[in-house]
């Protein structure tokens, strides 16, 4: 299943580079990518994980940088 | 953003004050520590909560610890510069992405707000969601078409430019289709709506603008992965300078070479590296969306640059893809009555031909005329038209009713005609080449593309007269869907390593050939809805010239992303060498690192500009 969501507030391209990075680490990721210019999030996972999937990201997103803010897109 | 730039006015002018009171000690240095404060008290705070989560080496932590030990080796003013400069860099890197987001974003607008629909006598706005088909719209002059329709009443010029980067306007009258996402520029039009909001053009091109795959591109992918070991390798070197030199070299002092280290450490944020690739590609397939050419990625951008081969399917590529007749032969009967008896014989059939046989006749056909129309399939129509026996058709038709035709070698799609058994003639109908077919050959062939193919449905006589017409090099005819893949994989085997394949089509019957080709580009993006999903690369006009005109975008947005690379890295290895000799100071290191931030970003904006390429 592929979720897609927005960054807001997404301002420094190497933070975008690092979320990338560590959401791929997450059980049950398949493929993220972060677009930095669009400020989009594409996460492929497994199904029945994906809800904890989205809450991990959440969370490494604002590890990241604390003013962004992943919305459903 | 407006707080950001007057926190760093402010820090500024204290810290300026700070310098000018150089006479009672406590005070100017009160002074340097608030300035420090209101310049990097935020960046401090982060790298503090980082540290408390576990996170050492990122940006801010770097310049804090620079600024810091900048104060406590005693060098105040250094730390504070340090702190502005880098602030500034920041600053000037959000403005210059937010700008670029929101010009690419402008350049998009498309979406129609709200739609003028008839309801009885009353024309009402509703949301376009809400119209459905056959519902009947008004645009007035200056709005913009809602939904896909047809005219029904009214003429007028629309602005196609937002879907095709084409500045000419277009006519509309009674019977024309438009596209919604047009501008309507003079009179009113009224249309019937043909496609609901969803599968209208707007919808379709907003989704594939916003929802392009996030695929990166090679460069970008090379600066993240530098930019992951660029930062860990500067800061160990760092440690080594402060520590290593003082206790093996005589006379060495631990205050010079934590100095040095220190302006080690102002180089090591990779940001200005990493925002320019990202921001060079997205202003690249910003400025090919402005010309009509959307690209799906930037690794499809970053690929067309290496195109060594590119394949196109002939009709509705390089061809209109429409029938008209181009020659007509008549034989004991006058021309007018060939092209006559010919279009009411075939007026039964839905065939392309019977439409542009009808249209070179040009008048009403009047039903009552024709009568027992029997269609031989795969040879043609016999009918009886005003009292005479008309058959219409290929040779075999010929052959089998045993009558003498002209055979000689035709190009084009020969209808023989036959008047109560006896030969009347012939009409040639064929495709007519696009007016830019051949400047956009001559135009890829500048662009060093080594290899123009041409693969087709029709036959050797055809294929090879447009083939020579437009210079293609090389043309493979009466291909079955199937054949035109494995064709495809032949001349993949023709290609170096690096080099890549574009497949061009108009995306009818040739979707499994967008997916395969390299680079997949799909014409007339503004018809087909399996072009746009199977292609990498839509082409909304019907021009094969913009296919070197996307090569051109591409070639120019390489080229900056390289000289971005290569001018960053080069810079922050030479200040890095530098501060190691103790040659340079850490004003300089952090001026050298914000200026090579900005002309970086100012040299991305260049991809988006491709007025003249």
């Amino acid at each position: 299943m592929k979720k897609r969501f927005k960054l807001e507030g997404l301002e420094c391209a190497n933070c975008a580079a690092k979320m990338e990075r560590a959401i791929n680490e997450l059980d049950g990721v398949k493929e993220a990518t972060v677009n930095f210019m669009t400020q989009k999030l594409v996460i492929e996972g497994e199904d029945e994980k994906m809800p904890t999937i989205i809450e991990e990201a959440e969370k490494v997103v604002k590890d990241i940088e604390s003013h962004v803010i992943m919305k459903k897109a | 953003m407006k707080k950001r730039l007057w926190r760093i006015i402010i820090a500024a002018l204290v810290f300026i004050v700070a310098l000018l009171i150089n006479n009672i000690e406590w005070l100017q240095i009160a002074m340097f520590v608030i300035s420090y404060i209101i310049a990097g008290g935020d960046i401090v705070k982060r790298a503090v909560t980082n540290i408390l989560r576990g996170k050492v080496f990122d940006e801010n932590f770097l310049m804090s610890v620079a600024t810091i030990g900048a104060f406590l080796i005693g060098e105040y003013p250094e730390g504070i510069a340090v702190m502005l400069f880098y602030q500034v860099g920041e600053l000037f890197q959000s403005y210059a992405v937010d700008k670029s987001r929101r010009s690419i974003a402008d350049a998009m607008d498309i979406r129609p707000d709200y739609a003028n629909v008839k309801r009885g006598d009353e024309v009402i706005k509703i949301d376009p969601d809400e119209v459905q088909i056959g519902d009947i719209i008004v645009i007035k002059p200056g709005e913009r078409v809602p939904l896909d329709g047809k005219v029904i009443e009214g003429n007028s010029m629309v602005d196609t430019s937002a879907l095709t980067g084409e500045s000419v306007p277009r006519e509309v009258e009674v019977g024309h289709e438009i596209l919604s996402g047009c501008i309507n520029i003079n009179g009113v039009i009224t249309a019937e709506v043909t496609k609901e909001y969803g599968e209208s053009t707007v919808s379709k091109i907003l989704d594939l603008v916003e929802n392009a795959s996030s695929k990166k591109s090679q460069s970008e992918q090379f600066i993240t992965r530098f930019a992951r070991y660029y930062t860990p390798i500067v800061v160990i070197i760092a440690v080594f300078l402060a520590i290593i030199p003082p206790l093996v070299i005589d006379g060495a002092t631990f205050s010079d070479w934590i100095y040095r280290a220190l302006a080690f450490l102002v180089v090591s944020c990779p940001c200005a590296l990493v925002v320019s690739i990202p921001l060079s590609f997205f202003g690249g397939i910003g400025g090919a969306s402005r010309k009509g050419i959307l690209v799906k990625g930037s690794n499809y951008l970053e690929a067309l640059a290496e195109t060594e081969i590119i394949v196109f399917d002939k009709t509705g590529t390089l061809t209109k893809g429409v029938f008209n007749v181009q020659e007509v032969h008549p034989k004991g009967v006058s021309r007018e009555e060939l092209l006559e008896l010919t279009a009411y014989a075939e007026s039964y059939s839905n065939h392309p031909i019977s439409s542009s046989l009808k249209q070179a006749y040009g008048k009403e056909i009047d039903n009552g005329r024709i009568s027992d129309v029997e269609e031989i399939s795969g040879h043609g129509v016999i009918a009886t038209v005003d009292g005479k026996k008309v058959m219409a058709g290929n040779i075999k038709l010929m052959k089998k009713k045993n009558i003498a035709y002209f055979d000689g070698e035709l190009i084009g799609t020969v209808v023989h005609v036959a008047v109560d058994n006896q030969y009347a003639g012939y009409i040639v109908i064929a495709d007519e080449v696009k007016p830019d077919s051949a400047q956009a050959i001559m135009e890829l062939k500048a662009a060093n593309i080594k290899q123009t193919v041409m693969l087709t449905g029709d036959n050797k006589n055809v294929g090879s007269k447009v083939a020579k017409e437009l210079g293609l090099d090389k043309v493979y005819a009466e291909l079955l869907p199937a054949d035109k893949v494995e064709k495809l994989e032949e001349l993949f085997l023709q290609k170096s390593k690096k080099g890549k394949l574009a497949f061009v089509g108009d995306g009818i019957n040739d979707a499994p050939v967008l997916a395969r080709a390299d680079i997949g580009i799909a014409m007339g993006g503004l018809g087909s809805d399996a072009a746009i999903e199977a292609a990498d690369i839509v082409i909304m006009t019907d021009e094969p010239s913009k296919i070197a005109t996307a090569i051109k975008i591409s070639k120019k947005t390489l080229k900056i992303a390289s000289q971005n690379t290569v001018f960053a890295i080069g810079i922050k290895i030479i200040v890095l060498i530098l501060s190691a000799f103790g040659i340079t100071t850490m004003w300089a290191a952090i001026f050298a690192d914000v200026g090579v931030t900005i002309i970086a970003v100012l040299n991305a904006f260049r991809a988006l500009n491709v007025k003249n390429l």
